[in-house]
């Protein structure tokens, strides 16, 4: 059993707003081993981006609340800490990439100085040591000729390239944890695949832990261990990889599995969607927030919020359906029939 | 056989000065079918949008012809002309945030198009095209009298489609029209691009660089790569059958919901190869066109 790194419990967050109290995360709980990747899913305004700045304390405080909740990292809570203690933390124990290279870096600085500008923070190391240090970052995340582009401006790069600095730059003081929001969301195809295999190669060697945040379900079969699939600021279906994908049980999970084409079993019927729009937080609904978008929906949905229900020891889902008493809902099936063909053709190879 | 809608011949398009040109679209040849989706896909910087943004004469295009039933694009010159040709042919953009006036409301962009073309007899009727037009998007007549910034990003992307079928256009651009959309917002917009396409009888081309989602709209796809296109052929030959070592690598990293199969992903790198300029467009299989020097697809068909 590995160690456990992070653990968030009942985490709420809210903003101020002139419209009213956003409650932009209400009650999130998960948690992460060493050297494991969780992967947070849903949609914009699901608070899974607040949900993760939240861990980094990257919430500007006002308009944001931390209403209630722990985060524990190596057992210790970082919601009392203060600013100044949380910088020693941030950059140096949990590090962030961001999803958009092209703003994350300063355009007027050198790429080199950026990250030097992290290993003199937060390590005891002479300027020469950190700029050494600097061009095997540069060198580890595959970037060619790295003591040229060390007095390079962002500018001088790629997208790709630039994503690739990012990390460097994430990975420059060792932290245990890295933070990854949509770092491949802006980015082509071809690129995406190389920097996920950059992350799990960083993984292999290092046993960072990652958060990663995503809408994209593909990236997620493709690099998590874990997923929590976020639905109106709540974890609504948390599971391993494979307890999500191939038995998923919530039916926001449903939802967005057959809003993606279903490729490989070359189905060309309509794509299953989800209605609607997700629910205004400023007044979420009563009961479970997903019930008006749910074609399953019980009665009993729009009176009480479900709990988590436990699937399996690894599972759990927010949603009525798995009560003991409730209707017999199988998977929908074109996403049942998707799964069988996926499994079918695992066992077959 | 179908009717061609749209043929492109040797298009290019050149930026910058003539001496020395950007090459966005370099010599690139198809033809689309009435009533047919052809996706069009490729990483950023390919040409992809540009060669949509030509043949709907945004830009001038550097040489080669756009015949669009027939007619050369270029040939229309009068004002007449133009308008019968901009009625035929409509856009739907990428960003659902610029591409809508926030200072006009929903009913004003979309009956922008027939106050100019002057296509109603009397208020009532504009306002009844107005109302059919949001409701054939899935929104309510109620919808009109508000502004871009009132709706949510899907909500948008319909007004832009509503926007672009006001015209009763037979030939829809549509450039990257959900790559802006969260996963379930996109499926809602994709069923009615399909569900619109049925009921007009719509003729797509379908821009975009998600590579799942062109699979699933279009009926062929051409993939371009440095302002050519290597290979077109249908979605299914193109998917299960791709012949160009770009089309591999591309297929290659394009990752699947499916958690035990992305575990042995394999992603197939591709290297350019520089060639003398002897390369040309090789019918492989019928209507299976793949661009490359012979020895090239020689090689690549072995």
């Amino acid at each position: 059993m590995s160690k456990k790194l992070l653990e968030v419990k009942d985490l709420k967050i809210n903003f101020k707003t002139y419209a009213g109290l956003v409650q932009a995360v209400r009650g999130v709980n998960f948690e992460l081993n060493e050297g494991e990747t969780l992967a947070i899913v849903g949609e914009s305004g699901s608070g899974k981006s607040v949900t993760s700045n939240a861990v980094m304390k990257l919430i500007p405080q006002p308009p944001g609340i931390y209403a209630d909740g722990q985060i524990l990292f190596q057992g210790k809570d970082l919601i009392p800490l203060t600013e100044k203690e949380m910088s020693r933390i941030r950059g140096n124990e949990i590090a962030m990439i961001f999803q958009d290279p092209m703003t994350a870096l300063n355009p007027t600085m050198r790429v080199g100085k950026q990250i030097t500008e992290v290993i003199l923070k937060h390590k005891k190391v002479s300027r020469e040591q950190a700029k050494q240090r600097a061009i095997e970052l540069l060198d580890q995340v595959g970037i060619p000729m790295p003591e040229k582009r060390f007095s390079q401006f962002p500018h001088e790069f790629s997208g790709g390239m630039r994503q690739r600095v990012v990390i460097a730059i994430a990975l420059a003081a060792d932290p245990k944890l890295l933070i990854a929001d949509e770092p491949t969301t802006a980015l082509d195809v071809t690129i995406q695949a190389q920097i996920l295999e950059l992350l799990k190669d960083i993984q292999k060697k290092n046993n960072t832990s990652i958060i990663f945040i995503t809408h994209d379900l593909g990236v997620v079969a493709n690099i998590a261990d874990r997923v929590a699939v976020m639905y109106a600021g709540q974890v609504v279906e948390y599971g391993t990889v494979n307890d999500i994908f191939y038995n998923p049980r919530h039916p926001y999970t449903w939802g967005l599995l057959g809003s993606m084409p279903d490729l490989k079993n070359n189905v060309k019927e309509d794509l299953r969607t989800i209605p609607g729009s997700p629910p205004d937080l400023i007044h979420p609904p009563k009961g479970d927030a997903f019930a008006p978008r749910n074609e399953f929906a019980l009665a009993i949905d729009y009176e009480h919020e479900p709990p988590m229900f436990k699937v399996s020891d690894t599972h759990y889902a927010k949603t009525w359906l798995l009560h003991p008493d409730a209707p017999k809902i199988p998977i929908p099936e074109t996403i049942s029939k998707r799964i069988e063909g996926y499994l079918k053709e695992a066992e077959g190879k | 056989m179908t009717n061609k809608l749209l043929e492109v011949k040797n298009l290019k398009q050149y930026f910058g000065s003539p001496k020395n040109p950007i090459k966005a679209v370099d010599g690139i040849s198809f033809d689309v079918y009435e009533g047919e989706t052809l996706g069009l896909v490729g990483e950023s910087g390919c040409g992809k949008s540009t060669t949509g943004r030509s043949i709907i004469r945004l830009y001038d295009i550097t040489d080669g012809e756009i015949l669009f039933r027939g007619k050369n694009i270029r040939d229309a010159k009068s004002r007449k002309e133009l308008k019968q040709f901009n009625r035929e042919m409509q856009m739907i953009f990428q960003d659902p945030y610029a591409s809508l006036n926030p200072r006009m409301t929903a009913g004003e962009i979309i009956s922008e198009g027939f106050d100019i073309h002057g296509l109603y007899k009397n208020k009532t009727e504009r306002k009844e095209k107005i109302g059919s037009l949001l409701e054939a998007v899935g929104l309510n007549r109620e919808h009109a009298n508000r502004y871009a910034h009132e709706f949510s990003g899907g909500q948008r992307q319909r007004i832009g489609i509503a926007r672009a079928l006001s015209l009763n256009p037979s030939f829809i651009i549509a450039d990257e029209p959900i790559s802006a959309l969260d996963v379930s917002i996109q499926a809602q917009v994709v069923n009615l691009l399909k569900q619109l396409q049925k009921e007009h009888k719509l003729t797509y081309l379908f821009i975009a660089h998600d590579l799942s989602m062109v699979k699933y709209i279009s009926d062929r796809i051409a993939v371009m790569y440095r302002g050519k296109i290597v290979e077109l052929g249908t979605a299914d030959e193109i998917y299960h059958h791709p012949i160009h070592p770009y089309t591999k690598s591309l297929l290659s990293a394009v990752p699947l919901p499916d958690p035990m199969s992305e575990r042995k992903r394999q992603r197939i790198p591709y290297v350019h190869e520089q060639n003398n300029g002897s390369e040309k467009v090789h019918e492989v299989l019928p209507n299976h066109f793949v661009y490359g020097t012979d020895s090239q697809i020689k090689k690549w068909t072995k």
